[in-house]
């Protein structure tokens, strides 16, 4: 036949992606100056849904990008920045080597930079894709503020960081949008609500770092070079939803104490009462919510946000009025923030760090956060609570009662706020004993009661699972089929009890007869259909199976014979 | 002309000098003019000129200037007077003066030296040695060196006939020749040679000032001594630094320092103070504090009051000289009076005159250069702010393709109780888990970490991971590749199919209401008689069971020579036959039951046979009972080549067809014709293992299921009409609607196929309701009904509904799944058959039972 033989792996995906090292060559860039590059602009490689094809009928394994995404890194301004800043490096050393100093200097003083504002702007066209984004660069930021300055990083980088975590918390204590907080055993989780975007971020304990050798830091600074361009230009960006200039002065107190380091100057920033300008503003902002004629699910809806709203603003004011102390031994810096974020005064010891703005022996005082077993001198004014109670209560919504946190108390468990119990998942006792109390039911109930209802709730929705109800129809089946006797004569048959009896039975007489149902109709579904069926009840399952395996951690020191019952 | 360009220069230079040397410490004594007028007569034609010698201290200790003398007098260069000075460098150190050499026929004679220091505000001690002896002055090396190093002055030239040049050398132990060739003047009188090195080491300058017949030398340097006058101690000792201005460390390792004038080595002072010595002598003596050490001697020297006085004046940046008035009359060195004359002789050079060409390239390159754009000027530094509103303007047009198809990273997950630092007791994992947890692959792990409880906030470490684990989320971002995955997020619910309630589809049976008990091995076949009162069933114990279906009574049993394949009872209603095989023999039984006109009338239609006149070889012998089996109600045998699978029935009753499998042969079914006890074989040609066959309910059709196709062939036209594909293995049984356009086929791969003859040869539906092998199927004659027995030990009953309508599919919707057999041997229910009107089904299990399910 005529016409032109079709060769292969020349139309089709094969055009579409191009190898790591191909894109590489095609922009003649080093791997590690790639690397950057994509880390700058966001690009990640693609996994073809052919592999072999792609690759050209081999299956050696390859990392395929885009050829899309690497044209489109070929028109990057940036890029000849980093050919500049290579030359500009090599003549850097030549002029070293000579011990030409005055052409260092020269050449220092032309030292190529690059601004990766445009990079942003490109990434996150909107300033809401930004602030969705911001997760990671937050908890980027907040680790490389924790830094020493220990050469892993430019102490610029560390300084800056530094910086706009403070302005960061100082937005977030200004505008009141903490939401919830989490002390885990990686750092504390903060989650906070800005212009309705929820975001959550991570706070490693004040420790020194342990450095890992497997880290490449490099990866990490490109990563933080990006984090904190598009961190300052959010703040300035939040700073100016709040009418407030930015970055934000300095305040007084902290240019008498220059020399005191950062952090110590994050915790003056927040102990000092902050832009009260804005309290006015937020005022306002409490009545917005108009009202507008609206019917039926509209009306729900309404009520239902109405609602939310309130308990919105209850939340922020959960400490107003409250001052606390802040022992020595408690994380202050943490403690203060969340403290602000919802209107406590806070203090410590003026000994430990500058911000503190009363004493120990201040009247007014109500609580004083206290992390030792016991304390020497106390007031008879105030309570003495551990600092999980402040967590605990902003988790909740609610000041909660103060005699579980009580110095020297075992602390109850402290609950991650972060999860949403789904049908059938386990939750914890406590949790429900929360939730109780946030509907408003009484405290003061025996423990043994309440353990018993979570029992019988547990065991309801077992009950529900498909898994009890097979076993029931298995056993009522053997019953029948018990029937039978061997002699030649007809025996008559039993009546079963449930067909004819009470209201109960005939309760139970439908659940069997739709369990039934149910089952013939799985016998019918397409294969397809089936798999994935089968899938969504393994998982079911397994759920069920790890509930029930919480529960009987739970029972098998105490009430091991409860669950027996069950 | 030449004179003035030479003088002219020098002052130049002089005046250069001078701005260098500013503020000018001048440590020598305020000038005094030593020299007297020559002493010697003679016909030198330049008279003696007097220098006052004055040598400038530089800040920095560079330039160290001893100016020459102006004379009065016509000579222009007289004698020089040479005055040695010790100058002492701010930065201390030690400046020395070369010691005048002895006279005598020792050329190179060890120096003498006595040395005077004065003290410099560190605390360095400044050696100056007088001369101590008239004689012969060595001469100090003759260029005199610019501080930067740069040749000043060419080399003096003895000028004066008494003066005798010889050669010193002064050798230095360690091995490192230092020679310098000096130029001794001898002179009668004696000389002050002076020279001063300057700090760098750098010979720089030296004055020597020739002053004949005169002993003023002495008396200056006793007066210098005065001045800078040592402790007496320090005098009575006769060590004297006879090295000279050599780094001392070059005597580090040896026990002396230098050579006296007889060659002997001079020791260091014993010196073994350690630390604790020091440190007392810190404590206990009141003189530490103006106790320094001298390298050059290696001793220690208490400084005198005047010596620390002149230390705080230095310190302080004053002259070391109280006395010394820094702010004389300054004295015009030089003539300004402007030479008419050149010093020299020498024509201007012509590259003075014309401009230099290297110069004009040099610039004519930078011209071009920036003609071209290579060199621009330095670009303004950018004053834009680091930080600025950039979403300023937000345009929905800067959002691009890209932004669509964007997949943004999942976020990190966050995290539940199990992180909490003190989480709920069943969180936390038990001694087994644990272990499970540490002998996991890291990627195995369902949580990252081992969760943990910590008494109080205080307690709570470090997690070491923290890095690592922000480090591998920079890695995600950046090397994973992301995909849209489309979660399934449905109701499991939602994905079972909606089917009409089976409650609405009644009637079906659903429960068992009798068991017919009474064989004692597997019932593999059954069948109910077409009024529905009796069934019949075989098994393997060699009997064939009548019973009333009604009450479970067991009517009658016939013992067969074999254990029993299939039974059928005779669909016509008028006929009571029923056909039972066993091994390669087909029976036909007349059971006796039911009506007795009926049973007859059979008997009737059997005997009422008459043989054809040409008897024809037929594959089966018919043989007619008598007698006792005749009795029991055998009434025809039919006796096959082989073993007999299966009989089955045509509708009207008169034909029979019978399964004789054998893969090798034509002769695997046969067709026979009761009334004319004919019997003949439809196919010529094997077509696979035959498992069961069927007569079409209304039509001549006759199916044929082999092992995996069921064949449809017409009799009349004697054809094969259809062939069609199960998808099964394996096909143990099959059942045609009484519509005669459906059929199922039961598989022992536990499916059963629902063929739609109108529709395709594929099947209409695969329904895999049977966990094992399917053994039995069937449907029901009036009720949209079929079922199905399987080795599971359940009968599933589905309703089957077929439509007249031939656009609408057939409706399958299983109703009920029926349990009562016991599974033995791995053989659960063995065969179905419903009962011909009422919506009741038989099942024949292995555990030599029949239900009947109501």
């Amino acid at each position: 036949m005529g016409g032109l033989q079709k060769k292969k792996y020349e139309r089709g995906s094969a055009t579409n992606y191009i190898t790591r090292n191909k894109a590489r060559k095609k922009l003649q860039l080093s791997l590690a100056d790639f690397r950057r590059l994509c880390i700058l602009k966001g690009i990640y490689p693609h996994e073809p849904k052919h592999k072999k094809k792609v690759n050209k009928g081999s299956t050696a394994p390859r990392t395929f990008y885009l050829l899309k995404d690497i044209r489109f890194l070929l028109h990057e301004p940036i890029v000849r920045k980093f050919r500049e800043y290579k030359v500009f490096v090599r003549k850097l050393r030549k002029a070293y080597g000579k011990a030409e100093w005055t052409a260092v200097e020269r050449l220092r003083d032309n030292k190529p930079g690059y601004k990766l504002d445009h990079i942003i702007k490109e990434r996150y066209p909107t300033f809401i894709d930004a602030l969705r984004d911001i997760d990671d660069a937050l908890s980027m930021c907040f680790l490389f503020s924790t830094f020493a300055r220990t050469g892993k990083c430019h102490v610029q980088t560390i300084t800056l960081c530094r910086r706009l975590t403070v302005e960061w918390m100082n937005y977030v204590v200004t505008s009141r949008s903490l939401r919830k907080v989490f002390i885990s055993i990686k750092g504390i989780y903060y989650q906070a609500e800005v212009l309705g975007q929820l975001i959550t971020w991570l706070v490693p304990y004040q420790f020194a770092h342990d450095h890992p050798t497997d880290v490449d830091y490099r990866v990490m600074a490109t990563f933080t070079e990006m984090y904190t361009t598009l961190f300052g230009f959010i703040n300035f960006r939040l700073y100016q939803t709040l009418n407030l200039v930015y970055p934000p002065k300095v305040t007084q107190h902290e240019k008498l104490n220059r020399w005191v380091s950062c952090s110590l100057q994050k915790l003056s920033a927040l102990s000092a009462s902050l832009a009260r300008v804005v309290a006015t503003a937020e005022e306002e902002e409490e009545n917005q919510l108009d009202q507008f004629p609206a019917d039926g699910e509209d009306l729900e809806n309404m009520e239902a946000r109405e609602k939310e709203q309130k308990e919105q603003e209850a939340q922020n004011r959960l400490f107003e009025g409250l001052k606390f102390f802040l022992n020595r031994e408690v994380p202050r810096e943490s403690l203060a923030f969340i403290l602000r974020c919802f209107g406590a005064e806070v203090s410590w010891d003026k000994s430990l760090c500058i911000g503190g703005t009363y004493n120990v022996t201040d009247e007014t005082i109500t609580h004083q956060i206290v992390d030792r077993p016991d304390i020497d001198k106390q007031y008879i004014n105030r309570y003495y609570i551990q600092p999980q109670w402040v967590f605990d209560s902003v988790n909740a919504k609610m000041r909660l009662p103060v005699e579980d946190y009580f110095l020297g108390v075992t602390l109850p468990p402290h609950l991650s706020p972060f999860v949403e119990e789904k049908d059938g998942d386990y939750v914890p006792p406590e949790k429900l004993k929360l939730m109780a109390l946030q509907r408003g039911e009484k405290h003061e109930e025996e423990e043994d009661d309440d353990d018993d209802d979570d029992d019988e709730e547990y065991n309801d929705e077992v009950d529900d699972e498909d898994l009890t109800e097979e076993k029931n129809l298995k056993k009522m089946e053997d019953q029948r089929s018990q029937g039978k006797t061997l002699a030649v004569k007809v025996t008559p048959g039993k009546v079963k009890p449930w067909e004819t009896g009470s209201v109960g039975n005939k309760v139970r007489l439908e659940k069997e007869e739709k369990a039934e149902e149910k089952r013939l109709a799985i016998m019918m579904m397409k294969k397809k259909e089936k798999y994935l069926y089968d899938k969504i009840m393994f998982g079911k399952k397994r759920t069920t199976r790890e509930v029930s395996e919480h529960l009987r951690k739970i029972h098998s020191g105490s009430s091991f014979l409860l669950l027996l019952v069950l | 002309m030449r004179l003035w360009n030479e003088l002219s220069y020098f002052t130049c230079w002089i005046s250069h000098q001078a701005r260098l040397c500013t503020p000018p410490t001048r440590l020598c004594t305020p000038p005094t003019r030593l020299c007297t007028p020559p002493t010697r007569p003679g016909p030198a034609l330049y008279s003696t000129h007097q220098a006052r010698p004055c040598s400038v201290l530089h800040p920095p200790g560079q330039a160290l200037l001893c100016t020459p003398p102006t004379r009065p007098g016509p000579a222009l260069y007289s004698t020089h007077q040479a005055r040695p000075y010790s100058v002492l460098h701010p930065p201390g150190q030690a400046l020395l003066c070369t010691p005048p050499t002895r006279p005598g026929p020792t050329l190179y004679s060890t120096h003498q030296a006595r040395p005077y220091s004065v003290l410099h505000p560190p605390g360095q001690a400044l050696l100056c040695t007088p001369p101590t002896r008239p004689g012969p002055v060595l001469h100090p090396p003759g260029p005199v060196l610019h501080p930067p190093g740069q040749a000043l002055y060419s080399t003096h030239q003895a000028l004066y006939s008494t003066h005798q040049a010889r050669p010193c050398s002064v050798l230095h132990p360690p091995g490192k020749a230092l020679y310098s060739t000096h130029q001794a003047r001898l002179c009668t009188p004696p000389t002050m040679p002076g020279s001063v090195l300057h700090p760098s080491g750098k010979a720089l300058y030296s004055t020597h000032l020739t002053v004949p017949g005169l002993i003023q030398p002495i008396c200056f340097s006793t007066r210098l001594l005065t001045r800078f006058s040592l402790s007496p101690s320090f005098l009575s000792q006769d060590i004297r630094n006879t090295v000279g201005n050599i780094p001392m460390e070059w005597y580090q390792d040896y026990p002396h320092i230098g050579y006296n004038l007889d060659g002997k080595k001079i020791f260091k002072p014993i010196r073994n103070k350690d630390e604790l010595d020091e440190f007392l002598d810190k404590m206990e003596n009141p003189d530490y504090w103006r106790t320094v050490h001298d390298k050059t001697t290696a001793s220690d020297i208490r400084l005198s009051d005047e010596q620390v006085d002149l230390v705080h004046r230095l310190q302080k940046g004053q002259f070391g000289d109280v006395n010394f008035n820094e702010y004389e009359p300054s004295v015009d060195f030089f003539t300004n009076e402007v030479m008419i004359h050149p010093v020299t002789n020498r024509p201007q050079d012509k590259r003075s005159f014309i401009p230099s060409l290297i110069e004009k390239e040099k610039v004519s390159k930078l011209v071009h250069a920036i003609k071209m754009g290579w060199i621009k000027p330095r670009k303004p530094k950018e004053t834009t702010p680091q930080y600025y509103d950039l979403w300023a303007k937000e345009d929905p047009n800067a959002i691009l393709g890209r932004h669509k198809m964007h997949v943004p990273a999942p976020k990190m997950r966050l995290p539940g109780h199990e992180e909490s630092y003190n989480p709920p007791p069943e969180y936390l994992l038990t001694e087994e888990e644990r272990m499970a947890w540490e002998q996991q692959d890291a990627e195995d792990r369902k949580l990252p970490f081992l969760p943990q409880k910590h008494s109080c906030l205080r307690a709570v470490p470090a997690f070491s991971r923290f890095i690592h684990e922000r480090f591998e989320r920079c890695l995600d971002l950046y090397l994973c590749p992301r995909q849209r995955k489309m979660r399934v997020n449905v109701n499991p619910e939602d994905l079972i199919p909606k089917l009409p309630k089976p409650k609405d589809l009644q009637p079906f049976p659903t429960t068992m209401s009798l068991v017919y008990i009474g064989h004692s091995s597997l019932v593999r076949s059954i069948s109910a008689s077409p009024t529905g009162q009796w069934l019949v069933s075989g098994s393997d114990d060699c009997t064939v069971r009548f019973w009333e279906v009604n009450t479970g009574r067991c009517m009658k049993t016939l013992e067969v020579g074999g254990a029993v394949k299939s039974v059928a009872w005779n669909p016509n209603p008028a006929v009571c036959l029923v056909a039972v095989c066993f091994e390669s023999t087909v029976l036909l039984l007349n059971p006796g039951l039911g009506d007795r006109l009926v049973v007859s009338s059979t008997d009737q239609l059997i005997t009422s046979y008459e043989p054809p006149e040409e008897d024809k070889e037929q594959a089966v012998t018919w043989a007619l009972s008598e007698g006792p089996e005749h009795d029991n109600g055998h009434r025809l045998t039919l006796t096959h080549p082989k073993a007999v699978k299966q009989v089955v029935w045509h509708g009207k009753g008169d034909y029979l067809a019978s399964v004789m499998p054998d893969n090798s042969s034509n002769l695997q079914v046969l067709i026979h014709q009761v009334s004319k006890r004919r019997t003949q074989n439809p196919f010529r040609k094997n077509k696979g293992l035959v498992q069961c066959v069927s007569f079409h309910p209304l039509r001549p059709y006759f199916f044929v299921a082999t092992q995996r196709y069921v064949r449809v062939y017409n009799l009349i036209k004697q054809e094969l009409t259809k062939k069609l594909m199960t998808n099964c293995k394996w096909i143990s049984s099959m059942a045609i609607h009484p519509g005669g356009d459906n059929l199922i086929c039961g598989s022992y791969d536990c499916r059963l196929a629902w063929f739609d003859l109108d529709l395709s040869t594929k099947p209409y539906k695969m329904l895999r309701h049977h966990k094992k092998a399917l053994r039995g199927v069937a449907y029901h004659k009036h009720y949209p009904l079929f079922a199905s027995g399987a080795d599971d030990g359940s009968v599933i009953i589905c309703h089957g509904m077929v439509y007249n309508d031939l656009l609408q599919n057939p409706l399958i919707v299983p109703v009920k799944v029926l349990k009562g057999h016991q599974i033995t041997h791995d053989l659960g229910v063995l065969d179905v058959t419903f009962h011909p009107t009422q919506p009741w089904v038989f099942s024949s299990g292995a555990d030599a039972t029949i239900r009947l399910f109501t």
